[in-house]
């Protein structure tokens, strides 16, 4: 069944709907060299979230909310960010990515005391659907707690000129990719109880809230997500689209699919991918879309589409 | 001053000088369960610090709807009724957790879901039956014993004493483990195990004072009422035990259990018989002795099986302990004192084989009821 009764968003500060879709590009300007530069913000606070209705769960999040921001830049593009540490114990930013080791974000290299800071610069490479998270220790902790977010690299369509026209749909802010109907969802789960065992699944944390509130989507026009799993304690999480087939980039970091037409997708911890699919063919209505782990289903992570 | 203390503690906050600040405790204990077409329906009771909220209810692992009646936060001893409109499958094993506003979980497991007994007429009469058959009739076949008894001599009648003795000591035991094992259920509130240590006690003082009022022991048809009261305690939560099993599923009471029951209440007569030997008993108090000591199992049955609460199941046991403790006193009192005014010793090998048969004989039948 279905977990009772609604969550404050307001309260929360953020809001899962708007979380589909709210890229942070960064304030962009320009290097010596004629390199784009995105600049970012985040800062580790200690706060109490609610992830399902009434229930409250002391979270360690970045810039407030969990996932964090949803990081979105083009591959070549320099990245600096400055990570302000206003949560109660050390913290990093560790991003999937290609860097040297002092940017790792690792104890030792990049991490950050209670009330210190760190500024992490690196090139946005390779393309593809990435994440960032903390590593500091204990690990496991760090990571359940709530740090972790998206970091979606866009393809330079000039670097493929054999595959232009999906490096094109790819590039936010390009007239193909305006087509599209993009949603990040990152797969988390919470252990309320602290007994190493999720009381709550979801994407984008709050249990159910797209069931409360379906993810309107056109039919005329092609679908894509950005899925990634960071869920703890569970070996894997997946992604099952009713009715439906989709086709996959494992990690996103190819323009021709690395699955075709299939309709379930199977990720580990960390683990991520680009979803492309469309509902033209398909008459209006709910389409269901939940982990295929049915535990998951009705702990959380079960959601729907309403196609128009 | 009392007041005056209090205010000045409420006032200042001393525990803040401390530097913590714990979170909440929080405590759910699950009173009852009802298992019907319209699904699952616990009465819970709340024990934390504050007050709490049940947040969501997770059945089998699973969020599902719940309707709690009175809604909104439990304060510290409240209780509520929770209820799921949950497809429960008969004579399968279900897991309830409540997930309270903190995040913490309070399981509950529903053994072997079966459907809760609707109070019915038939239903009524069938735990009725049963109660008699694991009460009455048991104390009333050993009380039949009665002429026999009356007609063994002295040694006969100092190993009755003593067999009853042995009796009463191993139903201290199983009394008092009942009741144990009961208040650790009840909601930590009502400290079950202290309620039937103190209820035992508080039982065990009224009755000696009572039994003594006149300063001098009783015996006799006095001391056969005693008797009959403890073990109608004894009975009552028996009845209990096997009524709320065949409530919640968990005992599969079949005829043989039942049939055990009496075999092992048998002795139970016999022990109110013991006292009795020496003085003519009309049939008034012989029914009325039976109806003390057996039909309160049938109480216990309907108890049990309608309205069970750990707490009232703890305190009865309790009461019972005492009970049973006051007659295991004055039985070996006036084990004595008839020993002495026979001229015999009151320890001897005839009291001491008694005693002995006495447990054996219970625990031997006991097999028959252990499951």
């Amino acid at each position: 069944m279905i977990t009772q009764g609604e969550v404050d968003h307001v309260r929360n500060g953020f809001d899962p709907s708007v979380m589909l879709t709210d890229w942070d590009t960064g304030k962009v300007g320009r290097l010596a060299s004629g390199q784009r530069l995105r600049e970012y913000t985040i800062t580790a606070i200690d706060k109490e979230i609610e992830i399902a209705p009434g229930i409250r769960f002391p979270a360690w999040t970045y810039n407030g909310r969990v996932p964090g921001p949803s990081l979105r830049a083009t591959e070549g593009d320099r990245i600096r960010i400055r990570f302000v540490n206003a949560g109660s114990h050390a913290h990093t930013l560790h991003f999937h990515g290609i860097h040297s080791a002092q940017m790792d974000g690792v104890p030792g290299a990049g991490e950050a005391a209670p009330g210190e800071a760190f500024t992490y610069e690196f090139d946005a490479e390779p393309f593809g659907c990435h994440l960032y998270h903390c590593h500091s220790l204990p690990l496991k902790r760090h990571i359940h707690k709530g740090l972790y977010g998206a970091f979606i690299v866009d393809p330079n369509p000039q670097r493929h000129p054999e595959h232009e026209p999906a490096a094109r749909s790819r590039l936010l802010g390009s007239e193909e990719n305006a087509r599209w109907q993009e949603f990040v969802m990152v797969m988390n789960g919470f252990d309320t109880n602290f007994d190493e065992e999720n009381e709550i699944y979801a994407v984008n944390t709050v249990a159910h809230a797209y069931v409360n509130r379906p993810i309107r989507l056109e039919r005329s026009r092609p679908a894509r997500i950005y899925l990634i799993n960071v869920t703890e304690f569970d070996p894997v999480n997946s992604l099952h689209l009713h009715a439906n087939f989709f086709d996959y980039y494992d990690h996103g970091t190819t323009l021709t699919p690395t699955l075709r037409t299939v309709d379930a997708v199977m990720q580990c911890q960390a683990q991520r991918g680009i979803l492309e699919f469309s509902f033209a063919d398909h008459e209006p209505g709910r389409y269901m879309f939940h982990a295929h782990q049915s535990e998951f289903v009705e702990l959380g992570w079960m959601s729907l589409f309403e196609v128009v | 001053m009392l007041g005056a203390a209090l205010l000045w503690f409420q006032m200042m906050q001393p525990l803040e000088w401390l530097g913590v600040s714990p979170p909440p405790l929080e405590e759910l204990t699950v009173e009852r369960t009802i298992i019907d077409d319209d699904g699952l329906a616990l009465k819970v009771r709340a024990g934390g610090s504050e007050p709490m909220r049940i947040a969501q209810v997770q059945v089998d692992g699973a969020y599902w709807r719940f309707l709690q009646e009175p809604a909104g936060e439990l304060a510290r001893g409240q209780a509520a009724w929770l209820r799921i409109a949950y497809p429960w499958v008969e004579d399968e094993l279900h897991e309830v957790t409540f997930v309270t506003g903190t995040g913490v979980t309070f399981g509950h497991t529903i053994e072997v879901a079966e459907a809760t007994p609707q109070p019915s007429i038939a239903q009524l009469s069938g735990y009725g039956v049963i109660g008699l058959f694991v009460g009455v009739l048991p104390v009333a076949l050993g009380m039949c014993l009665l002429p026999a008894l009356q007609h063994a001599g002295t040694r006969g009648f100092q190993f009755t004493l003593s067999l009853t003795l042995g009796l009463l000591a191993f139903l201290l035991v199983d009394t008092l483990e009942a009741g144990l094992a009961l208040g650790a259920e009840a909601a930590s509130l009502f400290q079950g195990p202290a309620l039937v240590w103190l209820a035992a006690l508080a039982g065990f003082l009224a009755l000696m004072a009572v039994g003594r009022r006149h300063h001098r022991p009783p015996e006799g048809r006095a001391l056969a009422w005693y008797i009959a009261l403890g073990i109608g305690l004894h009975n009552l939560g028996e009845g209990l035990a096997i009524g709320g099993a065949f409530a919640t599923g968990a005992g599969a009471l079949g005829t043989f259990l039942v049939i055990g029951f009496t075999l092992h209440n048998l002795t139970e007569g016999v022990a109110i018989a013991a006292p009795l030997t020496r003085q003519s008993v009309p049939a008034w108090a012989w029914g009325g002795l039976v109806v003390l000591a057996g039909l309160p199992a049938v109480l216990g049955m309907w108890l049990g099986a309608y309205a069970f609460a750990p707490h009232w199941s703890a305190l009865f046991l309790g009461l019972g302990v005492g009970a049973i403790l006051q007659v295991c006193v004055e039985v070996t009192d006036y084990l004595r004192r008839t020993a002495v005014m026979e001229g015999m010793s009151p320890v001897s090998g005839t009291s001491a084989s008694g005693v002995v048969a006495g447990i054996a004989i219970m625990y031997t039948t006991a097999f028959l009821v252990q499951v």
